[in-house]
């Protein structure tokens, strides 16, 4: 479904991604694990199209689309959906007319039906339902002076109303209590399907006992140095990303 | 004075000479002594034209008016009034109570007052002053002075029409009473002179527009002077709407008196007009009194508007908030002067001011200058101003859940316009408002 060749990223002038490889089918959850600076949030901007990120060489395919090509918003009506570690505080443009206009404009591009406000609220709020968001929040500015628990939850409330084919999801357990990851987790879960794909990024294996991924991959330098199964994630809690450069060149 | 600006200032007392002079008879000897006494004041200070030492009109160059060629400097009342025209300028259906002025002259045939307490008085001024000048001989002129302003002394010296609202103590006025004042000029480049004048009552409440807009794209001026003063309790919410043509010029200034406890809440919203300027001074006279003014300009092409906003605390425990937010594209400039002066008498004043503004192109500029003057030492007082381009990071967030870009710039601007709206309560007029917004932004072209 998507298939990364060869990908080199920069920003600012700064080269963070160094030739990525990676093939997500449908229905994987591929984790990304790295420590601090390894370029994973740079591979999901990337691919989600941030203007500020600069491709230098390699390519994104997906189904068979040249993903780079696309603005932002072609990616997502093409079913690329970008979990924001740091969800962007938009005031004075409530969070139900944004999502119905992105949700109205992916329909739109597919030929599907689009909602009036009022449909567009029942599918709102049963979808709220299920990160346990209060519906008064739906009528607020869009992540405007909520809690970082809020915002995560409200980034996965958008994930289920789109039903992106691809979901990226960067960090969606960072800065989480107990309970809020379990609704994070357990709203990832639903929207798992076999014609979907997901790429889960984190640090920590924690969120991977609850979303068990089928492929774990190490990004360290902006590069995937390795991949394997559930077992690669237990192993860096245990040891720490330190060594696994060495790993990788042991093997090499 | 120069030569020239001196023969500028002539051709105003000419056709004041032609027009207002002979009438002298119509109103009674002591407000045309008012209009005589305020024609030398403009003859002698003219408009404020000069480059230098001019601080007031420092950012707003006001030659382009003062020399403007205008044909007929008092228009008579007008013959016939397009009334599709007017649609645009119609709001609150046949609820809202309305008044038209078109030229300067009152429309009767466009004017119903479905929904007015029978108590309460609203009449044309030209009315008023003939058949009724104890209704406003203590008021006209008692608060906007026009020694300082020539803008100011002209509106009076021409004083022939305009609105008058007189409500009775204890009086709830539920509907909205609409001042709409459009200029026709039938062809001719023209200057009016609209006056407003409302007076509140003890414990009084009601909600005023006023409009201002042409019927055709003709060059104009508009030179609008009101005067607003609340007696102890009452409650005045009073809104300004501008959506002149392009080629039109509007000046235009608003003074207030707030008596005890009384609470004044001003909008301003400024969308069109090629130059537009004006003062809002409110003078919080009474204890306890509050004033809430917010404002929103959005201009294009090479548009120019300036807001200047006074408040003056004279009496303790006054509060006052100002929240403006302007929107500029093209070539355009907005200029914001919010002061506040808190008297030494003053003592537990709050008073608050912002002005942010959103920069839509690299052509568009803003002059924004807070000004605090504060004489009372126990005072609560805060200022800020802001000035910025679209959030990159926003508009990256919007088109990621699949909105295109030029959709996502327009929600982002209503959403930095909604913190001004929201404080809007009559629904038709925020309705009015927000397709404004969108006409705006239309037609803004964006570079690709």
């Amino acid at each position: 479904m998507l298939e990364i060749r060869n990908l080199s990223a920069s920003v600012g002038g700064n080269r963070v991604l160094n030739g990525i490889n990676l093939t997500v089918e449908q229905g994987e959850v591929h984790a990304i694990m790295g420590p601090n600076g390894s370029g994973k949030s740079t591979l999901s901007y990337v691919l989600a199209g941030h203007p500020q990120y600069v491709v230098e060489s390699g390519e994104a395919i997906l189904d068979g689309e040249d993903l780079l090509a696309m603005p932002a918003e072609e990616r997502a009506r093409a079913g690329v959906f970008l979990q924001f570690q740091h969800p962007v505080e938009v005031p004075g443009v409530r969070l139900d007319q944004f999502l119905r206009a992105g949700y109205n404009a992916i329909h739109k591009s597919k030929g599907l039906e689009e909602l009036d406000p009022l449909q567009f609220d029942r599918l709102l709020q049963q979808k709220a339902g299920i990160v346990n968001m209060e519906p008064t929040m739906l009528k607020r500015s869009v992540n405007d002076g909520f809690s970082g628990g809020e915002k995560k939850r409200n980034e996965i409330l958008q994930m289920a109303m789109l039903e992106p084919r691809l979901s990226i999801l960067d960090e969606p357990d960072s800065g989480l209590d107990v309970d809020s990851l379990r609704l994070v987790a357990d709203g990832i879960n639903q929207l798992r399907s076999p014609e979907r794909a997901v790429i889960l990024i984190t640090h920590y294996q924690r969120i991977l006992n609850l979303v068990v991924p089928d492929v774990v991959n190490v990004l360290m330098g902006g590069r995937i140095v390795r991949t394997g199964g559930v077992e690669l994630a237990e192993e860096i809690e245990a040891e720490g990303y330190e060594g696994q450069d060495e790993v990788l060149q042991a093997q090499g | 004075m120069t030569q020239q600006a001196a023969t500028i200032e002539r051709r105003y007392v000419e056709a004041w000479n032609a027009a207002i002079a002979p009438s002298s008879s119509d109103v009674p000897a002591e407000l045309h002594a008012l209009r005589e006494s305020a024609i030398a004041k403009f003859e002698e200070v003219g408009f404020p034209t000069a480059r230098r030492g001019n601080e007031a009109w420092k950012y707003t160059d006001v030659a382009p008016i003062a020399n403007a060629a205008f044909e007929d400097l008092a228009p008579a009342a007008p013959v016939r009034v397009a009334t599709e025209a007017l649609d645009q300028h119609i709001m609150g259906g046949s609820v809202w109570n309305r008044m038209v002025f078109v030229d300067g002259h009152w429309v009767p045939s466009l004017t119903s007052m479905p929904t007015l307490p029978p108590q309460v008085t609203v009449t044309s001024l030209a009315k008023a002053m003939a058949l009724h000048p104890h209704l406003v001989r203590d008021l006209l002129g008692r608060y906007a002075p026009y020694d300082e302003s020539g803008f100011t002394a002209l509106n009076t010296a021409f004083l022939r029409d305009g609105a008058v609202l007189i409500v009775p103590h204890d009086t709830v006025v539920e509907e909205p009473i609409h001042f709409i004042y459009l200029t026709s000029s039938e062809g001719q480049s023209s200057v009016t002179q609209p006056r407003t004048l409302v007076s509140m009552g003890r414990n009084a409440k009601a909600s005023v527009i006023e409009s201002y807009g042409a019927l055709t794209d003709t060059l104009s001026l508009t030179n609008a002077v009101s005067e607003y003063v609340l007696a102890e309790g009452a409650q005045l919410d009073a809104c300004r709407l501008q959506q002149h043509s392009g080629s039109a010029y509007h000046v235009g200034s608003a003074q207030v008196r707030l008596g005890r406890d009384s609470r004044f809440t001003s909008g301003a919203f400024d969308f069109g007009g090629a130059i537009a300027r004006h003062t809002l001074s409110v003078a919080l006279e009474g204890e306890g009194s509050e004033c809430t003014l917010y404002g929103l300009y959005m201009t294009n092409h090479g548009q120019h508007v300036d807001n200047q906003v006074l408040v003056d605390h004279i009496a303790p425990h006054t509060t006052s908030e100002q929240v403006y937010k302007g929107v500029l594209d093209g070539r355009s400039r907005g200029v914001f002067h919010g002061s506040i002066t808190v008297q030494q008498a003053a003592q537990k004043t709050n008073a608050k001011q912002s002005d942010k503004n959103l920069l839509l192109s690299d052509e568009a500029e803003v002059d924004t200058k807070p000004a605090l003057w504060i004489y009372a030492d126990d005072v609560r007082c805060g200022h800020g101003a802001a000035c910025g381009k679209l959030d990159d990071g926003a508009l990256f967030y919007l088109q990621s859940r699949g909105i295109d870009e030029a959709a996502a710039r327009r929600m982002l601007v209503h959403g930095f316009a909604n913190e001004v709206l929201e404080h809007v309560e009559l629904t038709p007029l925020r309705v009015h408002l927000e397709q404004l917004i969108t006409a705006s932004l239309r037609s803004s072209r964006r570079p690709s």
